[in-house]
């Protein structure tokens, strides 16, 4: 077969943010009028990647031709004007204006600055007349379409802008099935007329429906490219895992017969959130896996009563507690949470180490509603010193501090406050190794002094390091934990992806 | 659909009616209050804080705020005044306090967009800093202007008499007509729109927001310039220290007419009513007799409920949304 020439070429594509590497080394070719699938573990570095073909980040190495010549996008508008369009994993339209007015943006037909009406509605329904999709009235305000039907206003503005390449991050996240097939042929139609598409996505089944030729991320390199006939889905998988374990992991303690302490039910907040049941005894450490925005989040969510789940029960030593929760009524009742945004939510980071250890208890260092400033600093540092945070003293800003010792205060958090359950919501995302195996070490002596702990993490290696049992959720729905012995790493990305039909 | 978009439309002018016909019934003088004589009073009370809506509106859609306005209004018609003193025409004074509230809105823009202060500590900041020009420029005096047709662009009983509404009242309704088109019929006053909507997409979508933000600011500033003017002709001076707090009533009228502090929302339509409705608030109050308290109550009221029934509307037509 004679190849032909590449319309884009990457070659040693590297990118860093501060410390922390996105990107080391990406090759990539991808030809006129194919569908190549990008195809990596949450965090491989495909977003980076798509971010800076978009113009959105500029690499620090390596090199990038389209249709043979040097290609640097300084801004989104270059790479839009050299025919890239980016379709968001994160949908990025304006609510308030209608379905045209979207699909047109940037491109409006227009004489000396005056719309051309007539030839706007002629070209919004010329585009989308190639998806007839039924939710799409040209004049319908954006905000009031069902999901589906935006990720499809999205796609029509790549076309109406005649883009050339179409790169499309997880584009099906958020679609039904009848959804999938009309973007399917719409992909399909594209390639026919010579454009061509990057197809991220982690459902391998998808992928294999819709490209022809893979390649594989991991930890920020291209592993691997070729045809997608000539692997299996198990080859795939294990090339996107495909790591070691190191050595950062506690000795595990031997899975309790211990008191059932937390027991949940049923537990659903549609859409996000389908059906979540599990068991958590004293001293166990249960952990959650699961792709992104497959509803882990929204499970702890609904258990901490951040949200109000729409069915199902939470029990805590075998006592219904109410539906409706309440962050402060679910302290009072023991449980602790870590949120996954650190910055966002988890820590006040112009406040306080002190501050920020003590917040959920403070009670514990006052009298009579006057806080006592020596017992708060007092308890602050024994917490502090337990987890090992690094911090001068204990009235250094939060954010001051490093990811990491960021990361201890928000759990020496839960410690203060003496929760018994632990909801741990990827606790070590984004930070350095010495912080996580100090991380690992806290949490396995919570375990082993008797508290319970869910642990939800993208990071399969610390999930099997640390946990007695395991539970996968995929697409909302939580499948049955199972004791970690009985996993492995390819099992647990086949029930993440739902290409395991028995998991 | 269809239906609900006319009602959204109509909000603003139903709260219009009603407050009309409530003070029609509380007053003892109906015919008085609901007289053409009195019409034109209220009307001549509002071209200011319509002429100061009519910018705010551009910069509200484009999710942006300015809180400078008064000081603006205060600075432009000090310049006016100056002007006039040292014999300039009519034309040339009133030319150089648009060109002045043009600079004092390209500067908000530029503390915006290069030095990434937000729009309500930029024009926070420039509140003070136009005011105190405005009072360095007067020497903290008013300035007495020359009697020129200036002084009769916004009176309340214009001559020749045919003429029904005073000629600046007659200007701030083309301009309001111009404007809504603009926005409706433009790829301006699209981008504007997108702006306000969402600016991380509308950047993706090639639109230099940086720029076009500086268009909306000096625009919106030529109109706070010729609000300056109308201040300068109802009181025939420039006066350093007036309209302070105008930005409040002006950012009130758009709000009432529908505009969202979060931006992508609002009409000069809905603005222009706004203005109205608290004119009419205000003049219904004086004629009440009721003291000025009550009015600032009222009107403090009315921007709560009004801003209210909008969240109202917005989440219903969020929840509504079906999922095809």
């Amino acid at each position: 077969m004679v190849s032909p020439l590449p319309i884009l070429r990457l070659e040693g594509i590297a990118k860093r943010f501060g410390p922390t590497v996105a990107l080391d080394g990406v090759d990539l070719a991808l030809r006129e009028g194919e569908v190549h699938a990008l195809i990596g573990e949450n965090g491989a570095g495909k977003s980076t990647l798509m971010g800076i073909l978009a113009g959105a980040h500029r690499p620090d190495r390596g090199r990038m031709d389209l249709a043979g010549r040097g290609y640097a996008p300084a801004s989104p508008l270059e790479a839009r004007r050299s025919g890239l369009a980016l379709i968001h994993q994160e949908l990025s339209l304006f609510p308030h204006l209608t379905v045209m007015e979207n699909v047109l943006m940037g491109v409006e037909p227009s004489r000396l600055g005056w719309l051309d009406l007539d030839a706007s509605r002629r070209l919004a329904l010329e585009v989308l007349e190639t998806f007839r999709h039924p939710a799409l009235g040209p004049d319908r305000r954006v905000s009031d379409l069902p999901v589906a039907a935006r990720q499809v206003v999205e796609i029509c503005r790549a076309i109406a802008a005649r883009a050339r390449i179409v790169l499309m991050d997880e584009p099906t996240s958020s679609l039904p099935r009848e959804d999938v097939d009309r973007l399917f042929a719409l992909i399909r139609r594209l390639a026919a007329d010579g454009i061509s598409v990057v197809y991220i996505s982690h459902f391998l089944e998808e992928v294999r429906e819709i490209a022809e030729r893979y390649t594989v991320l991991r930890d920020g390199r291209s592993i691997s490219t070729g045809p997608l006939e000539a692997v299996t889905n198990e080859d795939l998988i294990a090339l996107m895992v495909g790591r070691s374990v190191d050595h950062l992991f506690p000795e595990r303690s031997p899975l309790p017969e211990a008191e059932v302490l937390l027991e949940v039910r049923g537990l659903a907040n549609p859409p996000a959130l389908e059906a979540a049941s599990f068991d958590l005894r004293r001293g166990e450490i249960l952990g959650i896996a699961g792709l992104i925005g497959s509803g882990r989040t929204e499970m702890v969510r609904a258990i901490f009563g951040l949200d109000t789940p729409t069915a199902g029960s939470v029990a805590l030593r075998g006592r219904a507690l109410a539906r409706r929760g309440h962050p402060a009524a679910r302290l009072r009742q023991g449980f602790g949470y870590l949120s996954e945004d650190r910055r966002g939510e988890g820590l006040a980071l112009g406040l306080s180490v002190a501050d920020n250890v003590t917040m959920t208890a403070m009670h514990a260092c006052a009298r009579g509603g006057w806080l006592s400033l020596d017992r708060q600093e007092a308890q602050a540092r024994r917490h502090v010193e337990d987890v090992g945070v690094r911090a001068r003293t204990p009235w250094q800003p939060a954010g001051t501090l490093s990811g990491g010792n960021q990361q201890k205060v928000a759990l020496a958090r839960l410690l203060h406050q003496g929760a018994e359950v632990l909801l741990l919501d990827e606790p070590t995302r984004g930070i350095d190794v010495g912080s996580r195996a100090q991380i690992y070490e806290v949490v396995a002596r919570a375990a082993s002094a008797g508290k319970a702990v869910l642990m939800v993490s993208s990071y399969l290696p610390e999930l099997f390091g640390l946990c007695h049992r395991l539970a996968v959720m995929s697409r909302g729905r939580l499948l049955p934990a199972r004791p970690i012995g009985e996993w492995t790493p390819e099992s647990v990305l086949q029930a993440a992806l739902g290409t395991d039909a028995a998991a | 659909m269809r239906l609900r978009a006319w009602l959204d439309r109509l909000g603003p002018l139903l709260g219009l009616v009603l407050v009309i016909a409530a003070f029609a019934v509380l007053t003892d003088t109906p015919e008085q209050y609901l007289s053409l004589r009195n019409l034109r009073i209220v009307l001549s009370q509002t071209v200011i804080v319509a002429l100061g809506a009519i910018g705010m509106t551009l910069i509200i859609v484009g999710g942006g705020i300015d809180l400078s306005v008064g000081s603006a209004i205060a600075l432009t018609s000090v310049v006016t005044a100056l002007a006039l003193r040292e014999g300039w025409s009519p034309f040339a004074a009133i030319a150089f306090a648009l060109a002045a509230g043009g600079a004092v809105g390209l500067v908000n823009a530029l503390a915006i967009t290069r030095l990434k202060v937000v729009p309500f500590i930029a024009t926070l900041g420039m509140l003070g800093i136009a005011r105190g020009v405005a009072k360095w420029v007067a020497d903290e005096q008013t300035v007495n202007a020359p009697p020129t047709w200036v002084n009769e662009l916004a009176v309340t009983f214009p001559s020749p008499e045919w003429l029904v509404l005073a000629p600046g009242l007659w200007l701030t309704l083309v301009l309001a007509v111009a404007v809504a088109i603009v926005l409706r019929r433009t790829v301006f006053g699209r981008h504007v729109f997108a702006l306000g909507s969402n600016e991380a997409a509308a950047r993706a979508c090639g639109i230099h927001t940086d720029r076009l933000k500086l268009w909306v600011y000096s625009l919106a500033g030529l109109f706070f310039g010729l609000a300056g003017v109308m201040q300068m002709s109802r009181l025939r001076q420039g006066d350093p220290t007036v309209a302070a707090g105008a930005e409040l009533d002006v950012i009130a009228a758009v709000v009432i007419g529908g505009g969202s502090l979060s931006g992508g929302e609002g009409g000069i339509l809905g603005s222009m009513i706004g203005a109205l409705i608290m004119a009419f608030l205000r003049n219904g109050s004086q004629q009440m007799g009721w003291p000025n308290y009550i009015q600032e109550i009222i009107i403090g009221v009315i921007i709560v409920i009004a801003v209210a029934l909008d969240r109202l509307r917005s989440a219903r037509s969020a929840a509504g949304s079906p999922h095809a």
